[in-house]
């Protein structure tokens, strides 16, 4: 026991020691941080306002047309279809009956096609118009109030799904949920691989440094695998730890700048806020609405559930990651052949996932959150869907069950043919050849 | 009391014997010399007295007692022929990492490393990492940490290849000190004139099984073939004698076979008769590579692969 102790250490502090793990470990978040912002200022950026001028002569669209920030629309009886690019406008609309426009359309001259949203918007915008206008003049509607109406109607759209419990009822959001699950049993997916292959690399340096044989001498092989697993899990835990203070610190930060007013608001669903509708208030809008969001799920448990998950699948596949790369001899191309029979369930995990994902309560999705192969992507994707309801608590608790058991199952016959592979050399060794160390007696 | 004892060992692989049933004992405080030719089973028997391996039948007894893996391993000491040392890993770090493993305390293990440390002027490597030392350097931190922790039995595998003239002689004292203190050594090699220097008993394996086993000396007188060096004064008017014949002559001496039933003093007679004198004479012991090349010769030079029906 004292000496896997050693061993743990050992591969626990050579890894988390060195610069890379640190840089990894801060930078991961700030890069996937770094490219949303990104994204964000790009499409913020990239919106331009097109000018369009627009020739009415009936006087009838004077008004009407709402500018917007996509959209300005200028009112010039000065420009027409040659000298409005000259004059800096993206477009001339000529209404129905005007200038040179004989038709019943509206037209617009462009120099360059009009994009998806100026197109749309000018319809809208000109829609919008003509529905206010008849309803005006056929029906005498005010339309203040039918603003006004619009607006409740629109508010009455808010609607929010109710989960029932025993007693309790509680908001649900499956879209909040949707996005959670996929990133988690992502992260399972990808994390599966790196620190899989992180103990698949380790063996194999022990094998071909020869450093093995030595070890062998003061170590049974199945404390040296067993060692090297949990060490390498270890250095996975902590690094997840660290992002989950670091996410907890920085959401933190985040909610001390919305006033709670604000969020009180947003709590109680109204759409309504006090103030000027700034941008920065909007901005404060959203991050108080997410929180809100995510305040209907279940963070501890998914956070529980998620190291569950990751150790478990971790210690599931780490030790099959281990005999292969304990019968693989110089050539590290070896490897990849062999590899596949253990990266193939992983792969099918995250395809499964994203059906189960979509409809979290089919049979598929049940079953193959209970096998051990698929559970932990599988699963991780249907937790934050909620767990008395979506998945239930027997579930969860067989899936979990079943993972502790696979893992037993899986280390049991790696280590019989880790010691065999560690110490072989020569060519390297089959599927059928490790089954037969596996399986045979003594 | 021998500090181990082998008894009829047999470990059958799918293809070959590598070990058939092979016994010796190793005396306290002696050098042993376990040789044979490659593929004789030499590994698979050093790595059965290791305790990797686990023997098909026959039985090891290590201090009297049978040997147990797990508590006898702190007891031994192994250097495998295929060096290895974690590459990344600090020097001072790794040889106190290994000396834990050994069952050291932290303390002791660190005592233990800086004073091998200083005995072979290595303290300024402590802080470099194995990646950066040459073949050599590497054999030196390999031998430290293999009799860091004073094992009972240190098991070399060619502990000299890739180190110079100097080096080899640090260890060789080393080797030597360490016999003197009462560990006992197993010596795998295929360099006979190291094993003629070094070792007092050795065995031959060849093709799993032991082909010879005794004191150097014992072996050598084994498999003396009567020869003689004789050195006269004067070139003798007569080599035809009864009692000898001429092999050959080597720098003005001349080399002689002593025939069955003849005596050394038969031939100084014959040579005395003639009004020789007698400058020098002395038996020619065969050397140990002759006799392995000898005894080996004629097997192929790799195993074949057999069938095993056992």
């Amino acid at each position: 026991m004292k000496k896997i102790w050693l061993i743990i250490k050992r591969e626990y502090l050579s890894r988390v020691k060195k610069k890379t793990f640190i840089l990894s470990t801060f930078l991961t978040p700030l890069l996937f941080a770094g490219i949303l912002f990104a994204v964000i200022m790009i499409t913020v950026k990239s919106v331009s306002t097109d000018k369009f001028a627009v020739r009415d002569s009936s006087g009838f669209f004077k008004d009407k047309l709402q500018s917007s920030k996509v959209i300005a629309f200028d009112f010039n009886d000065s420009i027409d279809h040659q000298n409005f690019a000259a004059r800096g406008y993206t477009g001339i609309l000529y209404t129905p009956g005007t200038a040179i426009n004989n038709s019943d359309s509206f037209k617009i001259f462009s120099k360059k096609n009009l994009g998806v949203v100026a197109s749309d918007r000018i319809r809208d915008q000109i829609t919008k118009a003509i529905e206010n206008h008849l309803l005006d003049s056929l029906y005498q509607i005010n339309l203040t109030t039918l603003d006004s109406v619009r607006q409740q109607a629109r508010s009455a759209q808010i609607s929010n799904i109710i989960l029932e419990g025993d007693n309790k009822t509680k908001q649900g959001n499956s879209q909040i949920a949707y996005w959670i699950g996929y990133a988690a049993a992502f992260l399972i997916y990808i994390t599966l691989f790196i620190y899989g292959t992180m103990v698949m690399r380790g063996v194999m340096e022990e094998k071909m440094n020869r450093i093995a044989e030595v070890m062998v001498s003061s170590v049974k092989p199945f404390q040296l695998m067993i060692g090297k697993i949990v060490g390498i899990g270890a250095v996975g835990i902590t690094q997840f730890l660290m992002w989950i203070v670091l996410v907890f610190v920085f959401t933190t930060v985040i909610n001390s700048f919305i006033p709670p007013e604000i969020l009180q608001q947003v709590q109680e669903g109204g759409n309504q806020l006090p103030g000027n509708n700034t941008q920065a208030n909007e901005a404060i809008v959203g991050l108080a609405k997410a929180g809100v969001q995510l305040s209907t799920v279940n963070i501890p448990l998914i956070v529980g559930c998620f190291l569950f998950y990751f150790l478990f699948g971790y210690l599931f596949y780490a030790s099959l990651f281990a005999a292969v790369g304990s019968a693989v001899n110089e050539d590290p191309q070896d490897a990849q052949s062999l590899m596949l029979p253990v990266t193939m369930p992983i792969i099918f995990g995250i395809i499964i996932m994203m059906n189960a994902i979509i409809n979290p309560t089919s049979p598929m999705a049940v079953w193959t959150s209970i096998i051990p192969f698929f559970s932990p992507i599988v699963m991780m994707a249907r937790l934050p869907f909620g767990v008395p309801g979506t998945v239930a608590w027997w579930e969860l608790v067989v899936s979990m069950l079943s993972l502790i058991g696979g893992f037993l199952f899986t280390t049991w016959l790696s280590a019989r043919i880790y010691r065999t592979g560690i110490l072989l050399y020569g060519k390297k060794a089959t599927w059928k050849e490790l089954m037969k160390w596996a399986f045979r007696s003594s | 009391m021998n500090i181990l004892e082998v008894n009829h060992l047999k470990k059958y692989y799918a293809t070959q014997k590598a070990v058939d049933d092979i016994s010796f004992t190793v005396a306290p405080g002696s050098i042993f010399g376990l040789l044979g030719p490659n593929g004789a089973g030499k590994t698979t028997l050093i790595r059965m007295i290791t305790g990797i391996f686990y023997p098909d039948s026959g039985e090891i007894l290590f201090n009297g007692k049978k040997f147990h893996p797990q508590n006898d391993a702190v007891h031994i000491g192994y250097m495998p022929e295929e060096r290895g040392l974690y590459k990344k890993m600090k020097i001072g770090e790794q040889a106190v990492y290994l000396a834990q493993l050994k069952g050291l305390s932290r303390m002791d293990a660190m005592r233990k490393v800086k004073e091998w440390f200083v005995k072979f002027n290595m303290e300024s490597w402590w802080g470099k990492k194995v990646e950066d030392l040459s073949k050599g350097m590497g054999q030196k931190l390999q031998f430290v940490t293999t009799v860091l922790h004073e094992p009972k039995l240190i098991i070399l595998d060619e502990p000299f290849s890739g180190l110079d003239p100097v080096n080899s002689n640090l260890i060789k004292d080393e080797i030597y000190q360490l016999a003197k203190r009462g560990s006992s050594i197993i010596f795998s090699t295929h360099r006979m004139e190291q094993v003629e220097e070094i070792c007092d008993h050795i065995i031959l394996v060849n093709k799993g099984q032991k082909i010879l086993d005794g004191t150097v000396h014992n072996v050598k007188q084994q498999f003396k073939e009567n020869l003689f060096s004789v050195k006269l004064d004067r070139q003798p008017e007569s080599l035809q004698s009864p009692a000898f014949e001429l092999i050959g002559r080597l720098e003005g001496e001349l080399i002689v076979k002593i025939n069955e039933g003849n005596k050394p003093n038969d031939v100084l007679q014959h040579f005395m008769q003639q009004q020789c004198n007698i400058m020098a004479f002395h038996e020619i012991l065969p050397s140990l590579s002759d006799i392995f090349i000898k005894l080996v010769e004629g097997t192929p030079l790799s195993r074949q692969f057999e069938p095993i029906t056992a």
